[in-house]
Formats: structure tokens, C-alpha cells, sequence
């Protein structure tokens, strides 16, 4: 049993600022040129390609990565404040934040010399766009019941099967996914799956769109039909998958991504309620105020504790579980506090875009990337009940 | 940052309460002689006057050193005044008065009650829910005077204090002031004022909560892992796992915020609005994990845990109490609201970020 949860008292250094600045300037030209509009979320494009092209020119893509794959070698703490500040604005950063964050990393781990030098410096220049292949049409949260599989041939491996719930598949150059190479064993149902590289470009891929209840295209159904991946194109080791995905996904969960998605909600409150609001918005918006700036100190403390080469899994976990929760109440706790603010209130047609848009899109809060009963699962092994 | 320091006083403080404070053995006893030699070997070790320069009678230790001690004190819930006398002592400090020995006490401790320091330089009026008052020798007041803040040192002879307590069992009394002449007083510093007062004693009380908050999840955990119902232990059921998880959850953004509301007191000179956006959010979050950590805690233990021979009401009937201290949560919450709704939209964003 360890009930011991750690949170050190990080502070962004002195070099954050500087970067927090340029960053807001950069973001500001863009809004005014019209790129997007930090007032409409879910408008617009969000796959800007161009957008990410310039980003990445300012070397605010895979920033933490050695600069002689392209990155930066600049630290999590650097990264976590471009990162924030993009979320807040609402800027579109879709087409490389899944490259940046997770297929990045994979790829600077377990990748080959030569697929390393050819992928990561385009990443960086933001010419890349990642998806992820997990969840089948089978298995979702239980990772370890894919089935889709690949079979070896020679020089490589021929792929069947399909990957459902894929963002960016539509759009993306690269999908990194699990395959079935092995059956599970009696001893370890996670043995057998193994991470691959595949490009998305390859024969025999085919995307099916599924669109959202908000209205969104984000989803794909991806089916594989004898789709050959070389063998340079496995990532770590064959069968072994399921030991490579723990440390990475400390980063994955506590990042200010997992409870600022909805956070426009919190500017168009305070815009609705006024300079001078009476005592129940007051005291609505007082207790959101705490508990952001609490969820923002515990996932900077992650991210400095994870830049000083800790492992905090269950307090990255625990960031992800109180985060998404938090945003995803947002929208109700916003509507609740406007309800009895007069009709003409001067923003209304924002608010209620903002709020119509927010509760479509804020189930999916606490299903992807781990849903909270998977996480909830994952703290409770770390208090030592499992 | 925890330095060393930290370590060192926070761990003879862990020593003391295991010894002479120990909460399951404290529960067994009828009455309250545990309480005299508790308070004779904190005293010394220097614990309550630790926020007390040398030369003002105390043991000079750092901010840091005494919220660490207080976190350590939230684990064991510890039952006498040494938050209040650290607050009193530091109060205190803020003016230049010495300290005296023996528990002390701070008031008013409760954002609206005012005490009002007359021409003839004595103070009037009433504060509510003062924490051991009825214990303390002496109480640190901050009171209006006409030409602005005064802290003075009262002896509690000297005033009318009732019998409440907190739900705890914990004095929490009324105390009048009728005239009263004090021990000492001084002019407060420029910017030093009764709303600081509330932010220091707001900080203390969640870095309190969350050290009992993180003895509750361990004794629920624990119980979990040991209880058997259905045939094994009920920790092994995901109802119970997803409770416990939520009462994790809840420690920890209790431990992080309050940590991080002491970090900033400890590292500035002054209370500005970074401290009031730390020291406030701290006490509403802390407040919230309070309520729902203990209503988790309790459900998971049954019906044993509510019983009196049960060590659990220590803890969570002690951060239940401490909801209303300097401050509830409903009081800070409107305060950050109507502060954050003055600067507008445009500067939330930076303020946030600014920490």
C-alpha cells in the first residue's frame, strides 16, 4: 500500500515568461489575420496545416527533442506553457499536437536511427500530421483485447483488421497503432501486441468518416485489408507492447489539455456576469476561479516533477480525473450562473454558441485518452488495492 | 521548495505528536491531562513560538518550517492550540511585540467580526469562533484603531469567553472584549490589515486539512484492504476502488493547492492579489475536499466509522470544523468572484498564469 501522493511546488522559471510572451504576440497576429477565432470554438479549421507550418517555424514543435532530429532541447516546463497558451486562445492545433505530444516521443524511444532522422525533423517543421490506432470496433478501454492483426512476411508484415475512433485518420501521414503478433499467453493476456509504425498513405488503407453528435468530423473507422508495413516499422519490441506505454502516458494525462477545453467558458462568464456581480455568481465564479488555478498547480507540479525524471503515474492520473470532470461540469456550472442575468446581456449570442457547442462535445471529455473509470482503476492500483 | 529545514522540523514535530499526541490512544482517554505534557514538550521544542524571531522570544524558524509543522499536525489532528499560537506568534511578529510563553490565540477569527481600539487605548467589541480560547493564556488581537491597525496582546483573564466548541469538541468560543487594556500593542505595518489576518489563518487551516486529509485516505485504504465482506476484502470490489480513487483525487488537490498557497506566503514579503488568488483558492478547495473526502471516508468505513471508539471522527469531524475558520469557503469563493469580475476577462487568463 502507498497512500504517499507527492506534489512539489513548481514554478515556471524566469525563461517561461519570455517564451509566454512571445507566444501570446504570435497568437495575437494570427487571430488578427483571421486564422481562427478564439470566440468560436469549433469553427474554422482545425486541421490548419499552414498554421502548424508556422508554429513549427518558431520552434514550438517537438521543442523538448534533440535539436539534431529538429527539436529544440528546450524543457517540459517551456513546452507546458506554449502548450496552455495555445489551448486558451482556442488555437488550431490539431493537425501536429498529437505528433508533439505522444508520436514524437514513441518515435525517439523505440524508432530505428534512420526513421527518426526522416520523421522527426518534419514533425517539428509541423508538416506532419499523427493519428493513433488503439480502440477496435471490439475493444476500446480494454486495450488488450485488440484483435486486428499482423501476420509476418517476408521482409514485413501484412496488416488486417480495422482501428475505430481515430482522429485525424482522414488527414493524417502516419498512424502509430498496436497489432496482434501473438496470441495473449495463459500467464499474460497483454502479451502478443506489438507497436507499429504505419504510413497512411500505404495500400489497402481505407478511412471511413463518423461524425460526432456536435456536428464535428474527428472520428474515423480505418480498415486494413493486407496492408504491408516494412519491418524497419516496428516500434520496440515484438509481443511487448504492453510494456512500453506507462511512463509515456504521465505525460499524456496531466497536460493543461485535459481540463482547458472548455475553458472560453470561463472568459464568456465573466464577460456575462459583469464588473459587478451579485452574490450567487460571485460565489459560483470564486469556486471555479479555485479550482482551476488548483488543477493548473497540480499539473505544472507533474510536469516539473516529471522534467526531474520522477515518476508521478497516479498523480498524472489523478490531474486527468479531477481535469476532465472539471471541464466537462463547465458547461452546466456556466449556465446555471447566466441563468438569471438579464436577456440582453451583451455578449448572449456568444454565450450561448459557446454553450450549445461545449455540451456537445463534453461527454467525449472523460472517454478519450482514459476514461475516468479506467483512470479511477489506475489510482486505485497505485494506492496498492489492486 | 522543501529544503532541508523543513525536513528537520517537521520530523521532531512527527515525533512529538507520535509520542505524546497520537490520536488512537488520545480517543481512548476520558479527559484532557494528555494535554499538558503535549503542550510542555512542543514548547520545548520550539514548535508554538516558531514564526517568533530570537530576540522576540521565539525559536526563529522559516514560514516554510512552520507550515510544514502544521501539516504534520493536520496528519496527527492534533487537538491543541499550536496553529493558533503560531498564527498569534506571527501576528505578533508582523508588529514587533514579544511573545509570551503558553498557548495563545488570534482574534477576531472569523472575516466579519470587527474589534475596535479606543482613544483610551483599550479594545471593545465581540469575535465569534475563536479557536481555544478558553485554552489559551493570552490572545493576539488585531483591532481598528482611529488612526489605522493596531495588534495588541490581551490576557483571556481579561476577557468574558463562553463554552462553545467546534464539532470536533475543540473550543471554538465567543469572547468579548469590554474595555479592555492590553499587555502590549503596536501600530500594524502599511498593508497589513484584517483581511491578511484571514489569508494567513485560511492558509494554516487547509495546510491542516490536507495532512488530515492524507491520514484519511491511509486509514481508509488500509481498512479496505483488510475489511472482508462477500468473501474478500471490500477493497477489491471497483465501487469501493472508484471511491477511494475520488478520496485520492481529493488529497491530493487539497495537499497541492494548500502547498502551494504556503509556498507563496513563505517566499513573499507582503499580501498582494497573488497571495489573495493562492491563500483564498487554497482554503475553497481545501474546504471542498474536506467535505467530500470525509463523506467518502465514512462511507467506505460503515457504520464503525462514525462510532465514538473509532479513531476516523478525529479527523474528519476536526477538517469539518476548520471549514469555518478565517473564512469559509462561501465567504473566500464570493471574494475571488467579485475580484476576479472587477479585473474582467481580459486579465484572468494572466492571472492564472502568472502562478
Amino acid at each position: 500500500m502507498n497512500t504517499n501522493l507527492q506534489f512539489d511546488q513548481i514554478r515556471l522559471p524566469p525563461e517561461c515568461n519570455t517564451l509566454r510572451q512571445e507566444a501570446r504576440a504570435f497568437l495575437a497576429e494570427e487571430i488578427a489575420k483571421g486564422t481562427f477565432d478564439p470566440h468560436r470554438p469549433g469553427h474554422g479549421d482545425a486541421h490548419d496545416r499552414a498554421f502548424s507550418k508556422r508554429i513549427g517555424a518558431k520552434g514550438w514543435i517537438g521543442m523538448t527533442w534533440p535539436k539534431k532530429y529538429g527539436g529544440h532541447e528546450r524543457s517540459f516546463l517551456e513546452r507546458y506553457v506554449v502548450t496552455e497558451e495555445f489551448r486558451v486562445a482556442n488555437a488550431p492545433v490539431r493537425s501536429h499536437f498529437v505528433a508533439d505530444r505522444q508520436s514524437g516521443p514513441i518515435l525517439l524511444k523505440y524508432a530505428p536511427e534512420h526513421i527518426k532522422a526522416n520523421i522527426l525533423p518534419r514533425i517539428c517543421r509541423g508538416e506532419l500530421c499523427f493519428v493513433i490506432g488503439m480502440s477496435e470496433p471490439g475493444s476500446g478501454s480494454d486495450l488488450f483485447a485488440a484483435k486486428t492483426k499482423a501476420t509476418k512476411v517476408d521482409k514485413g508484415w501484412l496488416i488486417n483488421g480495422s482501428k475505430i475512433w481515430t482522429s485525424n485518420a482522414d488527414v493524417a501521414d502516419y498512424m502509430i497503432a498496436l497489432f496482434r503478433t501473438s496470441p495473449p499467453t495463459n500467464e499474460n493476456r497483454r502479451h502478443g501486441l506489438t507497436q507499429f509504425l504505419v504510413d497512411m498513405k500505404a495500400r489497402g488503407i481505407k478511412v471511413n468518416p463518423i461524425y460526432q453528435m456536435s456536428g464535428e468530423h474527428d472520428f474515423n473507422e480505418v480498415v486494413f485489408e493486407d496492408v504491408f508495413v516494412p519491418d524497419d516499422h516496428v516500434l520496440g519490441e515484438i509481443d511487448g507492447a504492453w510494456k512500453q506505454a506507462t511512463s509515456e502516458l504521465a505525460y499524456e494525462r496531466s497536460g493543461p489539455e485535459r481540463f482547458l477545453e472548455t475553458f472560453y467558458l470561463m472568459l464568456e462568464l465573466i464577460r456575462s456576469v459583469g464588473s459587478e456581480p451579485d452574490i450567487r455568481c460571485a460565489d459560483g465564479l470564486g469556486r471555479l476561479v479555485a479550482q482551476l488555478h488548483t488543477l493548473r498547480r497540480m499539473s505544472v507540479s507533474v510536469a516539473g516533477m516529471l522534467q526531474s525524471g520522477k515518476e508521478p503515474v497516479v498523480e498524472a492520473a489523478i490531474v486527468k480525473d479531477l481535469g476532465t470532470i472539471w471541464e466537462q461540469r463547465l458547461p452546466n456550472r456556466v449556465r446555471e450562473l447566466t441563468a438569471f442575468l438579464a436577456p440582453e446581456i451583451a455578449n448572449r449570442v456568444t454565450l450561448e454558441e459557446q454553450l450549445a457547442f461545449a455540451t456537445t462535445i463534453a461527454p467525449k471529455l472523460t472517454i478519450q485518452g482514459g476514461t475516468t473509470e479506467i483512470l479511477r482503476g489506475i489510482i486505485a492500483r497505485g494506492l496498492g488495492l489492486r | 521548495m522543501t529544503g532541508e529545514s523543513d525536513h528537520i522540523v517537521a520530523e521532531l514535530a512527527a515525533r512529538i505528536f507520535a509520542d505524546l499526541g497520537d490520536p488512537k490512544t488520545i480517543n481512548r482517554l476520558d479527559d484532557g491531562a494528555w494535554k499538558t505534557p503535549f503542550w510542555r514538550a512542543l514548547s520545548d521544542a520550539g514548535l508554538p513560538l516558531a514564526w517568533v524571531p530570537e530576540q522576540l522570544g521565539g525559536a526563529g524558524a522559516s514560514l516554510a518550517d512552520g507550515f510544514a509543522t502544521l501539516g504534520v499536525a493536520g496528519r496527527f489532528a492534533v487537538a491543541v492550540p499550536l496553529a493558533e499560537t503560531l498564527i498569534a506568534g506571527w501576528l505578533l511578529m508582523r508588529t514587533g511585540l514579544e511573545a509570551p510563553n503558553g498557548p495563545m490565540t488570534i482574534a477576531p477569527s472569523r472575516p466579519s467580526d470587527r474589534i475596535i481600539f479606543g482613544k483610551d487605548a483599550t479594545l471593545s467589541g465581540r469575535a465569534i469562533g475563536v479557536p481555544f480560547a478558553s485554552e489559551a493564556q493570552n490572545i493576539a488581537v488585531l483591532a481598528q484603531g482611529e488612526a489605522g491597525i493596531v495588534v495588541a496582546l490581551v490576557s483571556t483573564s481579561d476577557c468574558v469567553i463562553d463554552e462553545s466548541q467546534n464539532l470536533a469538541g475543540d473550543p471554538s468560543n465567543a469572547v468579548r472584549f469590554e474595555r479592555v487594556k492590553p499587555l502590549r500593542y503596536a501600530r500594524a505595518p502599511s498593508g497589513f490589515d484584517h483581511a491578511a489576518l484571514m489569508l494567513m489563518g485560511s492558509v494554516s487551516r487547509s495546510v491542516q486539512t490536507a495532512g488530515a486529509l492524507e491520514s484519511v485516505l491511509s486509514l481508509t485504504v488500509s481498512y479496505a484492504n483488510e475489511r472482508v465482506a462477500f468473501e474478500r476484502p471490500i477493497g477489491k470490489f471497483q465501487a469501493v476502488q472508484q471511491n477511494l480513487a475520488r478520496l485520492a483525487g481529493e488529497t491530493a488537490a487539497a495537499l497541492a493547492v494548500s502547498g502551494s498557497a504556503a509556498n507563496t506566503i513563505a517566499e513573499s514579503d507582503g499580501f498582494d492579489q497573488t497571495t489573495f488568488l493562492e491563500a483564498a483558492s487554497a482554503k475553497i478547495r481545501c474546504v471542498e475536499a474536506a467535505t467530500e473526502g470525509a463523506s467518502i471516508a465514512h462511507q467506505v468505513f460503515g457504520a464503525i466509522g462514525f462510532t465514538k471508539e473509532h479513531v476516523l471522527h478525529r479527523f474528519t469531524l476536526r477538517m469539518l470544523a476548520w471549514r469555518e475558520d478565517f473564512g469559509s469557503e462561501s465567504y473566500w469563493a464570493a471574494e475571488l468572484g467579485r475580484h476576479v469580475a472587477q479585473r474582467g476577462a481580459e486579465e484572468f487568463w494572466p492571472m492564472v498564469a502568472a502562478r
